[in-house]
């Protein structure tokens, strides 16, 4: 083959080449400003949650001791100033290390329920919907179960039984989900599972295991992923609810649910003690909720021109 | 489609039953003796066993789970470890409570949030819509307490227009104090349905059906409320119904807030005190409300779309 021949096809494929779907999804996505505004939040959540754990690490926990949970009555429910810019809380804590370090609590605890409620729920519904016939009846009635407790009182059953570690409310926040990721699996699933390219690769002779999680998981993926991102916003509220009844993340930890619940003792004359919290509580759940449907939108194929 | 009716009345029971077996399950895990919870800590090792023996404690878990499944299906949840009263006439005398909040809190949330949406669809892109989204992603985000504790702070501290606690006794105290909590517990439910109902709208509006009704000259108002809403009112009866159990959630976190006496509060106490039957009890009640209210939803959509019912009638 002479080498102008191959320059040719080179051209060609790169012109008919067609965007795959996260491409796709991406410059779509780019469009919504306010969704973009929400993935840049997040992302600066992160690295604050990430820097408050290496500052911990090299200084070996002398900042958090000092300042985060270190009492200093004098300072007690003092006004925001320029020495404490979110004031101090009832034991004379400064707010803003305490809101600063509990990004990485909300954060990790709201993130991981989900995530393990996705893997957990999203196994149970490919397998559900791969499979059909008496495993999918099987799977999906436990799931009707799960899903006949309302979330809220089958997390508080499950961490008054078990105690309030961040263990056990990792569990009693991802158990309550696991049914709804099935739902969704199961039926991203059954919209996949007979289209040709499955039955090609079943022609092959491809296995059920990696025609599963190989071709079909990432087909699946747009709606799973979706759904996941909204579902982050309501699993860091449920957190804060937890907290709120005492059964939460226990004192002295900086959680922004925990902070807000001794805080509202002193309401009325210590009104910044839960704006600080509060405002970070709701923007954290804000921007997660804008990035999640900017991603619905970029993802729905009704939606695309 | 009266067998469609029955097939899904039927499945509710043994979905319930499962559930009963859940909660059951793992509440049996809860640390403490409930034999020494019920005798105080000055009991001897004796009585203890005695009490256990007869609790029917040291019976196998499948034994002990049919013996409150049976019971339960007689109307009986068990007594109370703390006073030994029956829990299901504890419970009783406070669902009406809670199903009086959960109900006023969607009401309101429906009268809100319907209207918002339809505006909003009817607007896009213009202001109104877009502080209205902003508004609905803002409420949606706002942990129930606090602004449980902001409303209180200006409406009852500040305004002293409304009570910051407690239910009323006569009608006009009662619809008083039922304002905040319902407004607390309708505001992110609100915000759903109006986000629901806009994008249900947008997508309704654009069929070609709405543009032929236009043509014929039918009023704005007649299109939008009688042709538009009639196909845009399914997805938001799914949101309505399938956000109950997150209602239900919030109700006891607003129930404990103002204390309403309702199952929702009663829940926290029990968690607190230990009283596992109640907490038990309270749970298993709030399920069957929340599956019954489901079981309404999928009986509603065959009324609401008339494609349902000519399915079943093939």
């Amino acid at each position: 083959m002479s080498s102008k021949g191959k320059i040719n096809t080179e051209v060609n494929t790169d012109e008919v080449k067609s965007l795959s779907l996260f491409q796709q999804s991406w410059i779509q996505f780019k469009r919504n400003r306010m969704a973009v505004v929400g993935l840049i939040v997040i992302g600066i959540l992160i690295l604050i949650s990430l820097g408050t754990i290496i500052i911990d690490i090299v200084t070996k926990n002398a900042i958090y001791d000092q300042y985060v949970v270190a009492q200093n009555l004098t300072q007690r429910l003092a006004k925001p100033s320029a020495e404490h810019i979110f004031g101090c809380d009832e034991l004379g804590r400064d707010l803003f290390f305490r809101v600063l370090w509990g990004t990485r609590l909300s954060l990790f605890i709201g993130l991981a329920a989900i995530i393990i409620a996705t893997v957990a729920g999203g196994i149970l519904g490919l397998i559900a919907g791969y499979y059909g016939g008496v495993v999918d009846t099987a799977i999906m009635r436990v799931m009707d179960v799960l899903l006949a407790i309302p979330y809220m009182l089958l997390a508080m059953a499950i961490v008054s039984a078990l105690g309030t570690s961040t263990r056990n409310l990792l569990i009693a926040l991802s158990v309550p989900n696991i049914a709804k990721y099935a739902r969704i699996a199961r039926a991203a699933v059954l919209t996949e599972k007979d289209k040709e390219y499955v039955e090609a690769m079943r022609a092959n002779g491809a296995g059920d295991l990696l025609i599963l999680f190989k071709y079909i998981l990432p087909n699946a993926f747009a709606p799973i992923l979706v759904q996941v991102t909204l579902g982050i916003g309501d699993s860091i509220l449920a957190v804060a609810g937890l907290s709120f009844l005492g059964i939460g993340v226990q004192p002295p930890s900086a959680e922004w649910g925990a902070i807000l619940t001794t805080a509202r003792t002193y309401m009325r004359d210590a009104m910044h003690v839960s704006v600080f919290p509060g405002a970070a509580l709701i923007i954290t759940v804000m921007v997660f909720n804008l990035f999640g449907d900017g991603l619905r939108d970029a993802m729905d194929p009704k939606l695309k021109r | 489609m009266r067998k469609y009716i029955i097939k899904r009345l039927l499945w509710t029971i043994p979905v319930l039953i499962g559930a009963t077996f859940l909660v059951f399950a793992i509440l049996d895990n809860a640390p403490g003796d409930p034999a020494k919870i019920i005798l105080g800590n000055g009991a001897t090792a004796e009585a203890i066993a005695l009490k256990r023996a007869e609790l029917g404690l040291d019976d196998p878990f499948l034994i002990r789970y049919g013996r409150f499944l049976l019971n339960m299906l007689k109307g009986d949840l068990g007594t109370s470890y703390r006073n030994g009263e029956a829990v299901t006439s504890l419970i009783l005398g406070r669902l009406g409570n809670t199903v009086m909040l959960a109900a006023s809190g969607m009401i309101f949330a429906i009268i809100v949030g319907i209207p918002v949406g339809v505006i909003s669809a009817i607007k896009q892109y213009s202001l109104l819509d877009k502080a209205t989204m902003v508004l609905t992603l803002f409420f949606m985000a706002v942990p129930t307490f606090w602004l449980a504790l902001i409303l209180v702070i200006i409406f009852a501290l500040n305004l002293r227009l409304l009570p910051a606690t407690g239910m009323g006794h006569n009608f006009p105290d009662l619809v008083k104090s039922l304002i905040l909590p319902t407004v607390t517990l309708g505001f992110g439910y609100a915000a759903l349905i109006a986000r629901t109902t806009r994008s249900s709208v947008l997508e309704v509006m654009r069929q070609d059906y709405i543009d032929t009704a236009r043509s014929k000259g039918i009023t704005d108002k007649k299109v939008i409320w009688k042709h538009m809403m009639k196909n845009a009112l399914i997805p938001i009866v799914t949101v309505i119904g399938l956000n109950f159990g997150t209602l239900l959630g919030g109700s006891v976190l607003t129930e404990t807030v103002f204390s309403w006496p309702g199952v929702g509060r009663f829940v926290v106490e029990s968690i607190s005190n230990k009283d596992i039957p109640c907490v038990l009890g309270s749970i298993v009640m709030l399920s069957i409300l929340f599956t019954l209210v489901n079981l309404l939803v999928d009986i509603l959509y065959v009324y609401i779309d008339p494609r349902i019912k000519s399915g079943f009638a093939k």
